[in-house]
Parts: structure tokens; C-alpha cells; sequence
């Protein structure tokens, strides 16, 4: 490789600085801050505090508010993660199948992606609101009860459904392009092997396409997990009891609502924990993916 | 086992005729080799046959029966694609199973025909390896393989040596003669080489912008190619093709030269042929065409000798025996063997 080398020595870092600055006030030290704030004690007015060791994490753990969080974590990421992952895949095979406006339909495929979490959240929240939605009237013409603000299993839905619409379009571009890298040539082999689409498609794009689709799974577990709190806090915030409440979300809840200082930051420290390993997994796996050809 | 029958085959891109009407009657078991040069719409023909693509006019039968609408898999057909088209992500052996799988034929049954493929091909010690794992000349037998074991009435093969070195290409034209040889199936040949296309073919189809010039054996268009592109594209060195004026028993050459053709009529002007090897050094006289060599290619047992008209600028291609003493800047007389002439139309480029 290469080494570059600056004939100015300050240059570079005044050029750095900005970027730096950026990670050190907005991530470093508040990450410190939590580590900081996990082992101590606070009133909730921030007078005194004191050292307790992991007293914080301990009492997170046993908390069965806590639990329920993390198996509503659980849930929802796997949820938001195979209905995305699916029907990304869906309109991807069949917009590919298309002969006429292919670039149309991609192009209107992405706009979900660029609308704020918050929004998409408040979007689905107008459809939805048993009150006022659009679409409340006829689901409850249909003969549903429908009421997410006192059914747990329906605001649940909500979310998911809010969070799975935002992210089809960027597993819709990924597949696509995965699509587009496997050659037509094979799909032409296996129809003259005798394969009809759909056995072509199980056994051999489907099988091509699961590198892209091992590295969506991760993106979207990330995302399920740390980016849809603006998608929760509008259309449930966390309700109704806690039946949408995610880890994420409990943090909030904890530090920022009921100022309980230590536990929320033991719950981020935890969170953390989690980042950094699916990010190492990423790594490890995804770099090192199964590449044919 | 298949008869296929092609009748006035037409394909249209986008309002843009590429072939332009095709007809051919192929009996069961002849190896068919269609022949062209790059973009003339052999593979597009191929591929109308497999049902890969669409028929915009003309009917395709297979044993008696129209198959225009009918998918690949209905067509009871292989193909070898040019790029071989392997299963990435299976074994040689998955690989050579996948179609026989679909089939639903019994697991013994699979084993022993993808074994006995193997065997054939020598593909044995790599079935359980992927593809990247082989070489060009092994992905190549993998493809064949992956056709031959599932006995298909009739058999595709879209250009399936030009990815493989000289060598190589030389030994796997002589299995796939064998192999026809012995199977007897009905097939049909792409390429863009020549030699393989007289070596391999019960008969060719030379391809000219869409159009089949000629649809004969390869001795028939190499003896009387039926339009000057054929006689131009088949053998190598490639035929002398002059424009000349043709007048009763004299034919004025480029430079002046008149050359006695008995028996020849006055045309004006047409394309005179003459191959290479049909030009043999005489004395100097008045029926002989004085041509300066500008320099020789020698192969061993022969010799081939390029020049121009004397007085012109037409190019002369001689094949001359090893032995011969001509040398660079000399100048030769040559003199047309007896009948071996060929004619063109200069418009239409047909022969007369
Ligand atoms: N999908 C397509 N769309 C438009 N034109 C095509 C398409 N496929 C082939 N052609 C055109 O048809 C002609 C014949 O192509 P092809 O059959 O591939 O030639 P060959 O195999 O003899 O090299 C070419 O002029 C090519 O540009
Ligand atoms: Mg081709």
C-alpha cells in the first residue's frame, strides 16, 4: 500500500478536527458518561450520588419489567426482520420479472427509505389510530376488534408493521442488485434442466442471493434493534402497558422519563455490549462471506 | 431421438429483424453445425430452438410437433452454453444430477448415469468439487456432462470450445464427434470457427446477417459455396476473390490481365473465385496471370505465398508446395487448375 505523506504537519489534523470532535462529544463521552453513571447511585434530582459497584446490573437483571423488554426485543427485531427481509425479496423477484418499467418501479420502491422514522411512525399512526384512522373503520367493519391502544398483540403489530414498510426499500435495492449479479445464463440452464421458476428459484437464486441475505439479516437486526425508536415513541411509546416496550426503549423510559439515572445507564452499557458484538459478527462473517464464481 | 423442422424462422428485437427467415428440414441424428461470423444470429437461433427465446414468425417442429410455444423443459432438449453456466454453489456432481433430480428418477439411477457421464468425460477424481475448483477444460466437460446424462432427443451447444486453449479445443472436438458418433442424438452446433465447422458437421449452415446463405454438407459449400460471403468465409487461406469483366472464353483481370476462361460468357463485370491451392505456378504465357510475391509463409509441407496482381493492387493468395524455390519480390505466373473456378453475381454476390 501506498503511504501518504503530508507536507504540512497541522493541516491535517485542523481537517481531522471537526470529524473528531463530532465522535468525541456526541459518542465517546457520553458513552463514558454511562459507563460512568452504570456504577453509581443518583437522586433523581442529580445532587449526590454514590459508588455501588454493579448494584445497577444486577438489579436490571432481575427486574422482570427488564425481561419482558428483551423478550419484546426479541420479537419485534424477528419479526421486523423476516417481514422486511421477505417481502423486500418478493418485489425484488418480481420487479426484476418485469419487462416495461423496471426503472419506475425501482425509483418508487426507495422513497419509504428517505421518510424519518418518527414520520413513517406517525404515517402508520393516522391509518391505524382506532379513533381516527383511515383504515381503523373498515379492519373494524371486517369484523376485527380492532384497538391497539388496549390490545398489546395489535400495537405490536403496528410497529412492526410501520418498521418492516420503512425498511423494504433498502433490502429491496439489495436484492436487486444481488439479483441483477446472478447470471441469466443459469436461470436459462435450469429451465432447460426441466425447473419451473419456482424450483429454479429455491434452488439456485435463492441459494446465490445468501450472502446478500446473511448481511441484510444483520443490518436489519440492527436496525430492528437500536432505529425504531421514533417509530415506537410515535405510534405507541412503548404501550400499551409494556407490551412494545423495546430495550431501547425502556432506556429512555428509565433515564429520561422516571430519571432512574443508574439503571438506565447499566441498560445502555448492556446495549452497548450487544452493538459491539453483532458489529464484531458482522465482521467476522460478512467480510469473510462465501463468494462464488 | 429427435426430427427437427424449421420453417421459415423469424426474430424480431424490438421491430429490428435479426434473422431473417430460416428454413431446414434436420432428420433424426445429424450433427448440424451452424456457422457465421460474430453477430450474425446463430445464437439467437440456437436459442429459438431451446425455447430460450421468443419466435416472432415461422413454426419449429420436434418430432412432429410444434413446440413454438412450449417452455424449454417441454422441448425435451440439453444446451452446453458458451460460458458453460455451472451451478455455482453445487458440485460437479449436484451439478450433472440437478435435471435428472427433476425428473424424479430414482436416487440409484441418478448415482449410475452421473458415474457413467463422469467416467466418459474423465471428470471422476472432481465430483464432489464446485466449479471455481476446475479448470476451463474440466468446467467444460462438466457442462457437457451435465447434458449427456439426462439422454435428451436432441442437443444444443452454443460455441462450447472457444473458451478452451488450442489444444485442448482440438481434443474435445474429436469427444464430441465420438460422442455423437455414439449416441446418434439429433445436434445442433454453433460456432464461429471454421475448422470446426467442416471437422464436426453431417451439414452446415453458414450464416450471413441473419440469413442461411448456404444449408449444405461441408464438402458441397466448400466445393461450390453458393454465395460469394460463403466462399469467402469457408477455408483458409481464404478464397482470391476478384471483380472482373467477363467477356466470351476471357475473363480482363484486375492490372489488364486477360486470362482465357474457355467456355466462360459475357457477363460484364462479376466476382471470379479461385482458392488458393487452385493456383499453380506455370511458365510465363499469355493464359497465365503474372503475379509479384510479396512474401511467403512457410508451414513445412506447404507454403503460402501472398502477392498482388502485377500492374494492380488486387491481392493473391498461393498455396505452394514446401519445396518451392519462390522467393520474396519474385515474379510468378500462375494459371487457374482446370474447373475450378467460381463465379459471383458483383450485386447480388450469388452464385452463377
Ligand atoms: N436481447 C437482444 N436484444 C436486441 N438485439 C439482440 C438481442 N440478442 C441479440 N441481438 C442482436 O441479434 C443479432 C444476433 O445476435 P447473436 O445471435 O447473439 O449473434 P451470434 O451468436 O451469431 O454472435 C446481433 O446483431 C445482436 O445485436
Ligand atoms: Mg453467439
Amino acid at each position: 500500500m501506498r503511504r501518504t505523506v503530508f507536507p504540512n504537519k497541522v493541516l491535517p489534523w485542523v481537517l481531522l478536527a471537526p470529524q473528531l470532535a463530532i465522535t468525541l462529544i456526541f459518542f465517546y463521552w457520553p458513552a463514558a458518561q454511562a459507563f460512568r453513571q452504570s456504577v453509581l447511585r443518583e437522586d433523581p434530582f442529580g445532587l449526590s450520588s454514590k459508588y455501588v459497584g454493579l448494584e445497577n446490573f444486577r438489579k436490571v437483571f432481575a427486574d422482570p419489567a427488564y425481561l419482558n423488554a428483551m423478550q419484546v426485543t426479541v420479537v419485534f427485531s424477528l419479526l421486523v426482520a423476516f417481514f422486511a427481509l421477505g417481502i423486500a425479496l418478493f418485489l425484488a423477484v418480481q420487479v426484476e420479472k418485469l419487462v416495461r418499467g423496471k426503472g419506475f418501479y425501482r425509483t418508487m420502491m426507495i422513497w419509504p427509505y428517505a421518510v424519518a422514522p418518527a414520520i413513517a411512525g406517525m404515517l402508520w399512526l393516522f391509518m391505524f389510530n382506532p379513533s381516527f384512522g383511515t383504515l381503523a373503520y373498515p379492519l373494524r367493519l371486517m369484523g376485527i376488534d380492532w384497538n391497539p391502544l388496549l390490545n398489546g398483540d395489535q400495537a405490536m403489530a403496528l410497529v412492526v408493521a410501520a418498521a418492516t414498510w420503512k425498511q423494504i426499500s433498502y433490502n429491496f435495492l439489495f436484492f436487486v442488485a444481488g439479483l441483477q449479479a446472478i447470471p441469466r445464463s443459469l436461470l436459462e440452464a435450469a429451465a432447460i434442466d426441466g425447473a419451473n421458476r419456482r424450483h429454479a428459484f429455491w434452488t439456485i437464486v435463492f441459494p446465490l442471493l445468501a450472502p446478500t441475505t446473511f448481511f441484510l439479516l444483520v443490518v436489519n437486526t440492527v436496525y430492528a434493534l437500536f432505529d425504531t425508536f421514533g417509530i415506537i415513541h410515535a405510534v405507541t411509546s412503548g404501550g400499551p402497558g409494556k407490551s412494545t416496550e423495546t430495550l431501547v426503549y425502556k432506556v429512555y423510559n428509565d433515564g429520561f422519563v422516571n430519571l432512574i439515572m443508574g439503571s438506565s445507564a447499566a441498560q445502555s452499557v448492556i446495549l452497548m455490549v450487544i452493538v459491539i458484538a453483532l458489529t464484531a459478527f458482522q465482521f467476522r462473517f460478512i467480510e469473510k462471506r462465501v463468494h462464488y464464481g | 431421438m429427435a426430427h427437427i423442422l424449421l420453417k421459415d424462422l423469424r426474430k424480431s428485437y424490438a421491430g429490428q429483424e435479426v434473422i431473417h427467415g430460416i428454413t431446414m428440414d434436420i432428420p433424426n441424428g445429424e450433427f448440424v453445425v451452424i456457422v457465421g461470423p460474430s453477430g450474425c444470429g446463430k445464437s439467437t437461433l440456437l436459442r429459438m430452438v431451446a425455447g430460450l427465446e421468443g419466435i416472432s414468425a415461422g413454426t419449429i417442429e420436434i418430432d412432429g410437433r410444434v413446440v413454438n410455444d412450449l417452455e424449454p423443459r417441454q422441448r425435451d432438449i440439453a444446451m452446453v452454453f458458451q460460458n458453460y453456466a455451472l451451478y455455482p454453489h453445487m458440485s460437479v456432481r449436484e451439478n450433472m444430477a440437478y435435471g435428472l433430480k427433476i425428473a424424479k428418477m430414482p436416487k440409484a439411477e441418478i448415482d449410475a448415469a452421473v458415474t457413467r457421464a463422469a467416467k466418459m468425460l474423465e471428470l471422476e477424481p472432481y465430483l464432489d468439487r464446485k466449479p471455481r475448483a476446475l479448470s476451463g477444460g474440466q468446467r467444460q466437460r462438466v457442462a457437457m456432462g451435465r447434458a449427456l446424462v439426462r439422454t435428451p432427443s436432441a442437443f444444443l451447444l452454443d460455441e462450447p470450445l472457444s473458451n478452451l486453449d488450442a489444444k485442448l479445443r482440438v481434443q474435445m472436438r474429436m469427444q464430441i464427434k465420438d460422442m455423437h458418433l455414439n449416441t446418434g442424438q439429433t445436434t445442433l452446433y454453433v460456432t464461429h470457427d471454421q475448422v470446426e465447422a467442416m471437422t464436426l458437421a453431417d451439414r452446415l449452415i453458414v450464416m450471413n446477417k441473419g440469413i442461411a446463405d448456404q444449408i449444405a454438407t461441408p464438402h458441397e459449400v466448400y466445393e461450390t459455396p453458393a454465395t460469394e460471403f460463403v466462399a469467402g468465409f469457408i477455408g483458409s487461406p481464404a478464397m482470391n476473390i476478384f471483380t472482373v469483366t467477363a467477356e466470351a472464353g476471357m475473363a480482363v483481370l484486375p492490372g489488364g490481365h486477360r486470362l482465357p476462361l474457355p467456355g466462360l460468357a459475357a457477363h460484364g463485370k462479376v466476382r471470379l473465385g479461385l482458392r488458393p491451392e487452385d493456383l499453380e505456378i506455370v511458365d510465363a504465357s499469355t493464359a497465365a496471370i503474372p503475379v509479384v510475391l510479396r512474401s511467403i509463409e512457410w508451414l513445412g509441407a506447404d507454403a503460402f505465398g501472398y502477392g498482388m496482381i502485377d500492374g494492380s493492387d488486387a491481392l493473391v493468395t498461393l498455396r505452394l508446395a514446401g519445396s518451392t524455390g519462390a522467393k520474396r519480390g519474385d515474379r510468378v505466373h500462375v494459371a487457374p487448375k482446370e474447373g475450378r473456378l467460381h463465379l459471383f453475381s458483383a450485386e447480388s454476390g450469388k452464385r452463377m
